[in-house]
């Protein structure tokens, strides 16, 4: 990407982002859908925006396909205006939830109705749709009607319909939500792998954490219209910024208490912290606390002793709820390790207690 | 499941209607259309000579003819108004949706005679229009051709099966998913081309419905010539009536109506094929 001559670009770098959202606002009405938005997509990244329904993820992807205006705010996309251009003219496309398959045509005329509205050379439309079926596996199915295909067929030929254009960006509408667990699992697989080969940019919707931690370079959590938090799978999890981004992506535990004289107090469990004075609110991972067997801790660890209330048996894992004496129930997850009982002792690593704002 | 009886019982009366008034006044037209009446007498002769009148007197080839067409061109202008109509209030009324609908609906709750009349008043030589015409000093004299033609026949069915024709066309514009249409704009298709290329086709079904409902129902109309036809605007069905009446030729009158009913059904055959070439559920 270059970034030669953008007038009033201000978040232009040496690398500038392929797609940019400025201070985008969106009101339906007196509903406030999207509150200020700014993010920046780097060209061949997989952005995920992840969040509830009703969180105004949809209407972000809409308002960079073109659906809908934007009320303040811009979107920029290679050092373009693209919030003003019609959506036939903008250089992306669009994988529809319910895959939106012209019901009239065969998936071969699908497939090739973005070339030939756009006046592709006759010549050039079979082998690029043909092409692109391949690309998905679906050439065996390119004189069939999209009704007689199933749901992985279509979401198939949706994507091969929106690829074949080559856009600079894919926009992705939930598009796995429809199929089953299974199923869902495969795509995803394929997904990832195909984004990697085609090298386009990627900015997919769901509401399902697991699918945007299995796809996504980067999360942005969408919460009531805003961004609560953008970082890639790992951080997110490992560092997430908020109580809400905690326990929305994974499992957790939300300890609140005090900071005194760089003690932090969380009912019966106390650390030392270099932070000042004042309430706090720590998220520990349920597989971040682990047994004790020997009743030793190490310096920089928390010890406690607690009584197994309740225990979820996962197969790999074991879910605890162990309450830690004052009423406080924690979860743990322990590797299988066969039915546990009665007061134990526990230990977590004091960096493991993330401090998160409410 | 339900008992034998059960069903007997139900289906019975609507069966028995179906026969005794549908069924059995066709099979006597279609009986009647091979007798013949001699000395103002009619006789149970078999013959094919209604058939044969049908086929020689040109009078008969012209009013079916002009019949053919006037029903075209109310088709044809139905559609015009219709489906325009149509597309702007399922694409782009907003929220005056609701309203606009109740207003091409409210028409249909108007008799059919007082539309007749009401055109009767608008297009005669001392009509609105014309006063209007002379009053603006378009025209000196009284225009003629308005009232008593078959411009008038169209005009007047037109206004009557344009809901007709609305109706079928608007619900197959509701059903077309959204997000096709939006699929279409964002695949690089403007809005003529999305026009022709995706709502067009997918509403095809209630074009067709809309379609023949008026073609169909033009055909056999015989109000409208009569109120406003005059001698140019006669059509088939006007023939048929003086033929059961003031002729007293049942036997022709019965072929002439056999001829049309054989050609509305072949009609509603091939639209019905068409309607199901062009539908994908």
């Amino acid at each position: 990407m270059s970034s030669a001559a953008i007038p009033q670009a201000p978040l232009a770098g040496a690398d500038a982002p392929l797609l940019e959202v400025r201070a985008v606002a969106k009101r339906f009405g007196a509903r406030e859908v999207l509150k200020n938005i700014s993010v920046n997509i780097a060209a061949g990244e997989f952005l995920t925006l992840l969040g509830e329904s009703g969180s105004g993820k949809t209407t972000l992807l809409r308002l960079i396909a073109g659906f809908e205006e934007p009320t303040t705010g811009e979107i920029w996309m290679s050092s373009e205006r693209l919030d003003t251009l019609p959506p036939h003219q903008r250089r992306v496309n669009t994988v529809f939830q319910n895959y939106a398959l012209f019901p009239h045509l065969s998936v071969r005329d699908n497939v090739a109705y973005g070339l030939r509205v756009q006046g592709a050379p006759k010549k050039e439309i079979p082998s690029r749709v043909n092409e692109a079926l391949a690309m998905v596996k679906m050439t065996e199915f390119a004189g069939a009607r999209p009704s007689l295909l199933s749901g992985g067929q279509q979401q198939r030929v949706a994507l091969a319909r929106a690829l074949v254009n080559r856009p600079q960006l894919l926009l992705l509408d939930e598009p796995l939500s429809a199929l089953d667990a299974n199923l869902r699992k495969q795509m995803q697989g394929e997904l990832k792998a195909l984004q990697r080969e085609i090298g386009i940019t990627f900015l997919f919707v769901t509401h399902d954490q697991e699918e945007a931690m299995a796809l996504s370079d980067r999360i942005a959590l969408v919460r009531d219209g805003a961004l609560e938090q953008v970082a890639s799978p790992r951080e997110i999890y490992a560092r997430p910024a908020t109580a809400y981004t905690a326990q929305f992506i994974g499992q957790t535990n939300l300890l609140r208490g005090e900071i005194q004289r760089s003690i932090a107090t969380c009912g019966v469990l106390r650390w030392p912290v270099e932070e000042p004075d004042g309430p706090v609110l720590f998220s520990l991972r349920p597989e971040t606390i682990r047994l004790c067997a020997d009743g030793k801790r190490q310096t920089h660890e928390v010890k406690f002793r607690g009584v197994v209330r309740q225990q979820i048996y996962g197969g790999s894992s074991e879910l605890l709820e162990v309450d830690s004496g004052d009423g406080q129930l924690l979860r743990v997850r322990l590797p299988a390790c066969g039915p546990l009982a009665g007061e134990l002792d526990f230990v977590f690593s004091i960096a493991d207690a993330i401090r998160v704002l409410d | 499941m339900y008992s034998r009886a059960y069903k007997t019982i139900v289906s019975a009366p609507p069966l028995l209607w179906v026969g005794l008034f549908l069924l059995l006044p066709y099979a006597l037209m279609f009986a009647h259309s091979f007798w013949a009446v001699e000395d103002g007498v009619l006789v149970h002769h078999w013959n094919l000579d209604n058939y044969e009148k049908l086929l020689t007197n040109p009078l008969y080839a012209e009013v079916l003819f002009r019949t053919l067409r006037i029903a075209g061109s109310v088709m044809l202008c139905s559609l015009l108004l219709g489906y325009p109509l149509a597309y702007y209030l399922s694409f782009h009324s907003g929220g005056r949706k609701e309203l606009l609908y109740q207003l091409v609906i409210v028409p249909l709750w108007v008799s059919y005679l007082v539309r007749g009349y009401a055109w009767k008043t608008i297009l005669g030589s001392e009509g609105v229009l014309n006063g209007f015409l002379q009053y603006a000093h378009i025209t000196h004299e009284p225009v003629s051709f308005l009232l008593y033609s078959p411009f008038a026949v169209i005009l007047m069915l037109t206004h009557i099966y344009t809901p007709f024709v609305f109706l079928p066309i608007y619900a197959s514009l509701e059903h077309i998913p959204r997000p096709l249409v939006e699929a279409s704009h964002d695949l690089g298709a403007n809005s003529f081309s999305t026009f022709f290329r995706v709502i067009l086709p997918l509403s095809m079904p209630g074009l067709l419905a809309g379609a023949t409902f008026a073609f169909v129902l033009s055909l056999g109309d015989f109000l409208a010539p009569l109120l406003v036809g005059g001698s140019s605007g006669t059509m088939i069905a006007n023939i048929v009536q003086t033929l059961f009446g003031a002729v007293y030729d049942w036997p022709l009158g019965a072929a002439i109506s056999v001829s049309i009913l054989l050609l509305t059904l072949s009609l509603l055959f091939f639209t019905q094929r068409l309607e199901k070439r062009w539908s994908f559920k």
